[in-house]
């Protein structure tokens, strides 16, 4: 425990002396926070329209006030020609076509159903899909503004209709950088652990300190430990610098426990550090390391659930998932801090995740070679 | 005088792939003496000396040092033994003290005796401006002679040096060489490799490696007069010639004529 203790201060003093790296640790959070949480969000807005309207009727008009009076739809180009609607969907410079036919109006008139034509820019399947939802609800209100106009209020029976009213449980108002936001406080630890970790006992490899080491009766347990534990605490303030941050600047609710947080987050440390000093000691030269730490830093962010839902990835990737330390934490971080979940709740992906830092870390302290 | 075995290994053999860096070697070395290891570059001396200090596992053969199996017990051989780098090894990013403090906390020593071995040393050494500069701002012969002191801080039963004087000037090598004399005197058995010919001359027993094979093995006197040379430099240019450099033998043998 004693030679613990003297590896990890020299572990510390060698951090804090590397000006760049004492400073980065706490810089590389704060500017992730503040630019990945607003930045990357899914909502839409300003969804350019170019209308075709070749009816010029109150109805046609009614409609498209209604678009431009929502907050997604900017009505942006006004034409009567298809082949320059379509230009402009080619140029980019309109993501949708509505056209409204000649006769829209009149067939309401004579209670015929209305017909429109929407083409829509589907470079981004996810964008276009929600355009359109955005849009077929405005035209919901539309209908049912028309029916009610053209039913005799004397008269007024409406079809029977089921009604909606919903309510969108832990995130209420569907803010999204409250979704992002318990995402990317995992990103940011995990880029701490396997960084600078792995990195480190890279670069004794290559200065050669590492051999004054294996020719002591250091323990190899003892040595690994000391290589984590100034990262994880590392982490875990980083985490904190996050925290603060997301409630300052964004917000954010916290519905469970911290300290629930900061154990999972811990654990979740320590199965990225098992894993990232495991790929050093593969590792002979800083290069050979961060070529593959890279593909897994990728590999678990993307898979993590933290952009996509990983509920609806395929199965072979769900398996996948199984040990990726980045896909627990994604799900931990957001139930315990949108939706207050307890131990109890997420007991599961705890000890899954500790099963994961368990087997990363062991392999790690078993690679590691002392004896060549 | 009876002497004990400290390194006692039966022919070691070492290989990587096909190439043999060690080829059945067999010596002893006992206590307290300062056993020079001499060879050529490439010659395995470096090999050998990983294989003893428990970095590197023999291929096959008996290594014992200080008791203990140098296959199966690499690591207790480790706590009995101190080991000086052919490359600088300690860390440059701490300061003199940091670094000590460092091993002496790794070797399990106590803090009290920590301290007082640093300040012993500093005094030895007279390091004191040097105490609390990070390493990598002292000259070479103060790194050199400071892993050396790092090396036997923990007292240890033998001190594996690997080129300890590459590279330092004259002055610091004979200061360097007092530092082993004082070591040894304390009854810790010195194995030191080098290529510095006259430096074997300071040792109690010199072995000559060439090409993987031990090819002498006695005292620096004792070598000289079966060899009829007048120096250690001599003796190893008539018997540890590296391949390739053979025609120059009968020259040498026609000087000596």
């Amino acid at each position: 425990m004693r030679t613990i203790l003297y590896l990890i201060r020299k572990e510390f003093l060698q951090i804090f002396r590397d000006r760049f790296i004492g400073k980065a640790i706490f810089g590389v959070p704060i500017v992730q926070m503040l630019l990945l949480v607003p930045a990357v969000t899914f909502e839409i807005k300003n969804v350019k329209l170019c209308i075709i309207d070749r009816d010029m009727t109150t109805e046609s008009r009614e409609l498209v006030s209604r678009l431009e009076g929502s907050t997604f739809f900017k009505v942006r180009f006004s034409t009567f020609s298809e082949p320059e609607g379509n230009d402009l969907l080619h140029r980019g410079k309109c993501d949708m076509i509505l056209q409204i036919p000649s006769g829209f109006g009149k067939e309401q008139g004579l209670a015929q159903p209305g017909k429109i034509f929407v083409s829509i820019n589907a470079i981004n399947a996810v964008n276009a899909q929600l355009s359109l939802a955005y849009l077929t609800g405005v035209i919901r209100d539309y209908n049912l503004k028309v029916l009610t106009d053209n039913t005799d209020p004397g008269f007024l029976q409406l079809p029977p209709q089921i009604e909606v009213t919903n309510r969108y449980w832990y995130n209420e108002l569907l803010n999204y950088k409250f979704y992002m936001l318990p995402g990317v406080l995992g990103i940011l630890i995990l880029a701490i652990g396997f960084v600078l970790a792995g990195l480190n006992l890279v670069k004794e490899k290559e200065s050669g300190t590492i051999e004054q080491i294996n020719v002591t009766p250091v323990k190899k347990y003892q040595f690994i430990t000391a290589k984590m534990v100034p990262f994880l605490i590392i982490g875990l303030v980083d985490l904190s610098i996050g925290l603060i941050i997301g409630r300052l600047a964004f917000g954010i609710p916290f519905e469970g426990s911290i300290a629930l947080l900061f154990l999972c987050s811990a654990i979740f440390m320590t199965a990225l550090l098992g894993l990232a000093l495991l790929i050093s000691t593969f590792s002979g030269t800083q290069q050979q390391y961060m070529f593959s730490a890279f593909l897994f830093i990728i590999v678990f962010v993307l898979m993590s659930g933290v952009f996509t839902p990983a509920d609806s990835m395929p199965v072979w990737a769900q398996k996948i998932n199984l040990i990726n330390p980045a896909a627990y934490i994604m799900r931990i971080n957001r139930m315990v801090m949108l939706k207050g979940s307890t131990f109890h709740d997420l007991g599961r992906d705890i000890i899954s995740l500790t099963m994961v830092a368990i087997v990363f870390t062991t392999l790690a302290v078993n690679r590691y070679r002392k004896t060549a | 005088m009876t002497r004990n075995t400290v390194i006692s290994v039966k022919n070691l053999v070492k290989k990587f792939g096909s190439f043999t860096a060690n080829d059945n070697l067999n010596f002893e070395v006992f206590e307290g003496e300062i056993f020079g290891f001499l060879g050529a570059n490439g010659a395995g001396k470096t090999t050998a000396l990983r294989i003893l200090s428990g970095l590197s596992s023999p291929t096959s053969g008996e290594v014992i040092v200080a008791g203990y199996n140098a296959r199966k017990d690499p690591e207790k051989i480790k706590k009995n033994i101190g080991y000086m780098c052919q490359k600088f090894s300690l860390y440059n990013d701490l300061t003199t003290r940091e670094n000590i403090t460092l091993y002496g906390g790794i070797y399990g020593m106590p803090k009290a005796l920590i301290k007082k071995r640093t300040e012993d040393l500093f005094e030895r050494l007279s390091f004191h401006e040097y105490s609390d500069r990070l390493i990598s701002s002292l000259p070479l012969g103060l790194k050199q002679k400071l892993a050396f002191s790092v090396a036997v801080l923990h007292e240890p039963r033998i001190v594996f040096l690997d080129e300890p004087t590459g590279g330092v000037d004259p002055i610091t090598r004979r200061q360097f060489w007092e530092m082993i004399y004082e070591t040894a005197d304390r009854g810790i058995t010195v194995f030191v490799t080098t290529h510095y010919m006259d430096e074997a001359e300071y040792c109690d027993r010199v072995s000559i490696m060439s090409e993987g094979k031990i090819v002498a093995l006695n005292s620096p006197a004792e070598l000289k007069r079966l060899y009829n040379a007048e120096s250690v430099e001599e003796v190893f240019v008539k018997i540890a010639r590296p391949a390739g450099t053979k025609t120059l033998s009968p020259e040498v043998k026609s000087e000596n004529n």
